[in-house]
């Protein structure tokens, strides 16, 4: 494979989230990495490089989206490693963690490879994987999380379902801190959110619909908490969505307890008014919660309790979602709306843009031990450049998922990806065919 | 006992045949002491649950001492299942006691609580445990507990913490190797290494006959009425 030449972009705001960087400036990259950066390339390119003339808009990292779900292996008619890189490409994200939910699960060194190689083969961009912590995402018996992590598995985690058996959680906990490996928890306590479809309270009550009580994830929270200062294990609450949960996060930190947590972009941005008439793409996991607890979300990363935004991307398809609310399949697809849904919250100066950025970036990157998620000499050359303030409307059955349950679909958005970079390699431009 | 009996019973039974001696093992920990308390002779214990071996602590010191002629300075890393270990407990007993430098090699999920109160540095790395060690002893790992709680195959289990050359280099080049037995090759020993010219395990079967010997015969001298 040939040697992409170098690449200058120019007149851009440059923004590193790492160290606050938010100057204009210009940016060189040379054999897969960014080799120069600073005012004196806002205009003037060396001879011979390739030139991208940003316009004033925001060059910042790729984005780190740690909890994405495929179809491959397994379910590739719902999405496969490249149509999902193909999205993120168009959504600004430079690096997906894929999770261990496939057909066979992700939980032995074998299969880990078989990620490694096919996204190798056919991904736009850099793929991770999650690896499993049980075998079989069963919940019984550890996975060789030491052979996982030696193969090249990031994290782990238990994918959907929380592990119920609590000597098997902390003997993961306790095992994993020996190999200073990450474990990612979903936390819903299984018995209370047996027969619920979406978040108790009066929507539920309207709709006629099994409510699963926002506690039965702050309970599992709790009970993970007091696991790690059991163990002393490096530990990530998944996904949270309440206020009830983010009081837990607070108090561990405050406690130095080694615990991070993670929020899904629906629940930043969307709440459960938004299921309106039953419409299933807004059926996930964790429910939509309420208005109050979108809010608390919200403040919550505004004020640095949240560590990380993460799409949840999970492509399904209208089998499993074209049916009774109550019987469709939970999901919903969004790496390729994960950075303009974002930008609502910029836009409604909610939250500023370089701690919105630093959830997508660097946070991810510090967590599972990337070099990416950086502006700076050095780092790989995985970069997006975002106009702002560019609208447009979200039209499904246009986005580049296999599966197209958006909730955003026909959704006004605000800001978009212009150009996508990963390892010095162009991946998407907007509009398609555009140059400089 | 396997009719039911009680341990009281079977105490009080056996003291009744008026023996001189008794040797007792049990899966309990606190058993033997327990029966001690109802029998007027001496009790010897083989081994209670995951408490004690003192007999086994006996003779891997003295194969230690016959060996490299002394025990005291030495470093001696202790490697495998040390949570169900009573071979590990009695010699971490004794080896500290006669002047060795005791060394912890497990995964956390095989470490006994409150280890750093045993007396012994505690390696969840055992690269770095075992570097420079002069007895490298290592425990069997039982079937049951390689299956997914404590550890999550033999596979790693064998990878991270198996004996195997390319870990047996980072010990002292005269370093010895020991195991209680019996062993599970390719589990917690590479089958070639047990086989090694500096294993001692051999030796250890045989020093074990005669600190037995030794014991009943120090015991026997003493006995009332003689």
């Amino acid at each position: 494979m040939s040697r992409p030449r170098a690449t200058a972009f120019l007149n851009a705001r440059l923004m590193d989230p790492e160290s606050g960087l938010d100057k204009p400036g210009g940016l060189l990259v040379e054999d897969g990495i960014i080799a120069d950066m600073g005012n004196h390339l806002r205009r003037n390119a060396p001879k011979g490089a390739d030139v991208i003339d940003c316009n004033g808009h925001v060059l910042a990292p790729g984005l780190i989206d740690c909890q994405v779900f495929t179809g491959e292996p397994g379910h590739e008619h719902r999405e496969t490693l490249a149509t999902a890189s193909n999205a993120a490409a168009a959504g600004g994200v430079t690096t997906i963690v894929c999770m261990p939910e496939t057909e066979p699960v992700i939980d032995q060194v074998a299969l880990v490879d078989f990620i490694r190689r096919r996204a190798r083969d056919t991904a736009l961009v850099n793929v991770h994987t999650m690896a499993a912590a049980t075998k079989g995402l069963a919940g019984a018996e550890m996975t060789e999380i030491g052979l996982l992590k030696e193969a090249g598995a990031v994290a782990f985690s238990n994918g959907k379902s929380s592990i119920q058996d609590t000597a098997l959680l902390r003997n993961v906990l306790n095992y994993a801190k020996d190999f200073d490996a990450l474990i990612v928890h979903h936390t819903e306590d299984p018995y209370l959110s047996r027969s619920g479809v979406m978040n108790s309270g009066e929507v539920a009550t309207r709709l006629g619909l099994p409510g699963v009580n926002k506690l039965a994830e702050t309970i599992v929270l709790e009970r993970d908490v007091r696991l790690v200062e059991m163990t002393g294990g490096r530990y990530h609450a998944a996904t949270i969505s309440c206020a009830e949960s983010i009081a837990v996060i607070r108090h561990a930190k405050k406690r130095k307890l080694p615990v991070t947590c993670g929020v899904s972009i629906n629940h930043l941005t969307l709440n459960e008014n938004d299921i309106g008439p039953y419409r299933t793409f807004f059926r996930i996991r964790p429910p939509l919660r309420g208005e109050d607890d979108r809010r608390a979300m919200v403040t919550a990363l505004a004020e640095g309790h949240i560590d990380v935004i993460v799409s949840s991307h999970d492509p399904q398809d209208a089998d499993t979602k074209r049916r009774p609310f109550a019987e469709a399949a939970d999901g919903a697809i969004g790496l390729e709306t994960l950075l303009a849904a974002a930008l609502r919250l910029y836009h409604n100066e909610e939250i500023d843009l370089m701690r919105l950025l630093r959830a997508m970036t660097i946070n991810p990157a510090r967590l599972l031990g990337l070099s990416s998620g950086r502006l700076q000499e050095g780092a790989p050359a995985d970069i997006i450049l975002i106009d702002l303030g560019q609208p447009w409307v979200v039209d499904k059955d246009g986005l580049k998922s296999r599966s197209k349950n958006s909730p955003f679909d026909e959704g006004k958005l605000q800001g978009r990806v212009l150009h996508t970079m990963v390892a010095g390699k162009s991946v998407y431009r907007y509009p398609a065919g555009k140059r400089g | 006992m396997q009719k039911g009996e009680t341990l009281i019973d079977t105490a009080i039974t056996l003291n009744a045949m008026r023996p001189d001696l008794l040797v007792v093992r049990h899966h309990a920990a606190g058993a033997v002491e327990l029966l001690s308390q109802k029998v007027d002779c001496s009790v010897i214990n083989a081994g209670d649950g995951a408490h004690q071996h003192p007999t086994q602590g006996l003779l891997d010191a003295l194969t230690i001492r016959r060996a490299k002629g002394r025990i005291e300075g030495l470093t001696v890393a202790i490697c495998g299942d040390v949570l169900h270990s009573r071979v590990a407990r009695s010699n971490i007993n004794i080896l500290n006691t006669l002047g060795a430098r005791v060394r912890i090699v497990a995964p956390s999920t095989l470490l006994p609580s409150s280890p750093d109160r045993l007396g012994a540095e505690i390696f969840t790395n055992m690269k770095e445990g075992i570097k420079d060690a002069d007895i490298v002893m290592m425990l069997r790992l039982q079937r049951e507990r390689m299956e997914g709680t404590y550890v999550p195959s033999s596979r790693e289990f064998f990878h991270f913490f198996g004996l195997d050359e390319d870990k047996l280099q980072l010990a002292r080049p005269d370093a010895l190797i020991m195991h209680p037995g019996p062993m599970n090759r390719g589990v917690e020993i590479d089958s070639t290494v047990a086989d090694h010219s500096r294993s001692v395990i051999r030796e250890q079967v045989e020093m074990g006959v005669a600190v037995r010997m030794a014991v009943l015969e120090t015991l026997a001298r003493h006995l009332p009425n003689r």
